[in-house]
């Protein structure tokens, strides 16, 4: 497969070729076609084969000292847990940090390849890149393999000069500006503690406890989401890993066991 | 189109691009311009050769807008102008599409250069023959820039420069007379910069000011020859201060 160069490439088309006529704007990546009979076929079935795998739960959300992102830590195939520590949150650069929801590699390669394109968009323009512009970035890079089966729902969290920001990122090719996301098969548990929580000026302790329970929930409800909880905090230095709880711990944290009364005990019958 | 793939611009064994040279020969027969920048305001002027009577001048306009907080003169091959020109505002707009932010000033002039470049190492094809003088305020700092750039693609920021026919002239000039200057009077300083060159009167100059607040701003004739004749009033001062015997005894 040929790698997406399109970032290091400059606009203005290569010459000694006839593309001169196209006026400035470089054609899209090109891919090789697999040798099947049925193409149309086969990308069906590539897409099928990734498409349960948004097992997980990830969350992240604007407040006033900036922003929470918190994730879990399973990767599940099918009924089995191939993992328990899986680092969901992936630091695309000191100050912005990327989510993964979908495919494990998609969403890896895709944003070591984001962090590449933001280094060299810093060494070109000597400024960084806004989390805006980033987000932009792999977006377009995702429509632009829409339909081949990619499969990533990711969220851009970071902080640059206009403030937090937070984008939600999906291999469809949707891009969308938010201050509250939660994405996998564990968002719809997560939401409901997260949006009954929420409130713009937590501090940060408060917004961590919010995101760590979010996430707790979520893995008590979803089968497919478990592990660890992650809470990360981006604030104006960048990004900060806070705490990574095993949420089977959290949970007997929330509900301690409580002695209880015994209402029959068995007692051991004397004789015969 | 077999034979489009020599390269024209090649080395010669004392190590020239003689094509560049000779492209930034056809930038030394172009009009003259030049770019003044000041705190808050820069200028850029462009001779004007005389209309002809029938001609409609405003089909004429030598100094373009890239984008709103950017602008572009140039001299040399007014043709390929017009080409550089058309790349540079796609650019602009391709920029703000896949980033969403407007380009910088150092960005899009980079792009211009890197596009001159190109041209001179390619089969098939000439360099650009011309320099252009890129200006405009950066839209995160505001802070205002005079880049130029010329047919071998190299490009440097600057305080004022010229190009174009005469602009030794007119950069000899600059380099004696310039000081950090606002508003009004960096106007003034590009105006009597080119009419060292140029004969005097606003039908032979065509000034175009930006400023952070109301991007570029074409001067009108009208307007010019008010300050052509602030100029000339000053200069007539400053002979008759030189030879009005002196004060002190």
């Amino acid at each position: 497969m040929k790698l997406d160069t399109s970032g290091l490439e400059s606009s203005a088309p290569l010459f000694g070729s006839s593309n001169e006529l196209i006026d400035g704007i470089s054609a899209g990546p090109s891919f090789e076609i697999p040798d099947t009979m049925d193409f149309d076929g086969f990308q069906k079935e590539a897409v099928q084969m990734v498409k349960p795998a948004k097992g997980t739960t990830t969350l992240a959300f604007i407040f006033k000292e900036g922003v929470m992102v918190a994730a879990d830590s399973r990767a599940s195939m099918g009924g089995y847990i191939s993992s328990q520590s899986v680092k969901k949150i992936i630091e695309i650069n000191p100050y912005m940090l990327g989510t993964m929801a979908g495919g494990a590699a998609d969403c890896q390669f895709w944003h070591r390849n984001l962090g590449i394109k933001c280094r060299l968009h810093e060494l070109a323009n000597k400024r960084r890149i806004s989390v805006t512009g980033a987000s932009k970035l792999l977006a377009n890079i995702l429509f632009s393999y829409r339909g081949m089966g990619l499969s990533v729902g990711t969220m851009i969290a970071g902080w640059d000069e206009t403030g937090p920001g937070l984008y939600y990122v999906d291999s469809e090719g949707g891009r969308l500006k938010g201050t509250r996301f939660s994405v996998g098969s564990g968002s719809p548990y997560a939401y409901g503690v997260l949006d009954n929580g929420y409130r713009y000026d937590m501090s940060i302790e408060e917004a961590a406890e919010l995101a760590r329970r979010a996430i707790y929930h979520a893995t008590f409800r979803d089968a497919a989401s478990g592990g660890v909880a992650s809470v990360y905090y981006v604030g104006p230095d960048g990004w900060k890993k806070l705490s990574g709880d095993d949420v089977g711990e959290l949970h007997y944290k929330y509900y301690p066991v409580m002695p209880s009364t015994v209402e029959q005990e068995m007692v051991e019958v004397a004789g015969a | 189109m077999a034979r489009y793939d020599r390269a024209i611009t090649v080395f010669s064994p004392d190590g020239h691009l003689f094509q560049v040279e000779y492209a930034l020969e056809a930038v030394r027969k172009g009009n003259a311009a030049v770019g003044v920048r000041g705190t808050d305001t820069i200028v850029l002027g462009v001779e004007k050769k005389s209309t002809a009577k029938l001609q409609d001048s405003r089909s004429v306009r030598k100094i373009v807008n890239l984008d709103d907080h950017i602008a572009l003169a140039c001299a040399g091959l007014k043709a390929d102008a017009r080409v550089l020109v058309n790349r540079a505002r796609i650019e602009c707009q391709s920029h703000r599409l896949t980033v969403e932010d407007p380009v910088t000033v150092e960005y899009i002039t980079r792009y211009i250069a890197g596009l001159q470049q190109k041209y001179t190492q390619s089969g098939g094809v000439r360099p650009f023959g011309l320099s252009t003088l890129i200006i405009g305020f950066d839209p995160y700092s505001g802070a205002p820039s005079l880049y130029q750039t010329d047919p071998s693609g190299t490009f440097s920021a600057w305080k004022a420069n010229a190009t174009g026919r005469n602009s030794n002239s007119i950069r000899e000039f600059l380099e004696k007379n310039y000081k950090e200057t606002s508003g009004q009077e960096t106007v003034k300083l590009a105006i009597r910069a080119l009419l060292e060159v140029v004969e005097s009167g606003g039908k032979n100059i065509e000034v175009a000011v930006m400023t952070r607040e109301h991007g570029l701003r074409q001067l009108e004739e009208a307007e010019i020859d008010a300050i052509v004749a602030e100029i000339d009033a000053e200069k007539a001062a400053a002979e008759a201060a030189k030879k009005a015997p002196p004060k002190e005894t």
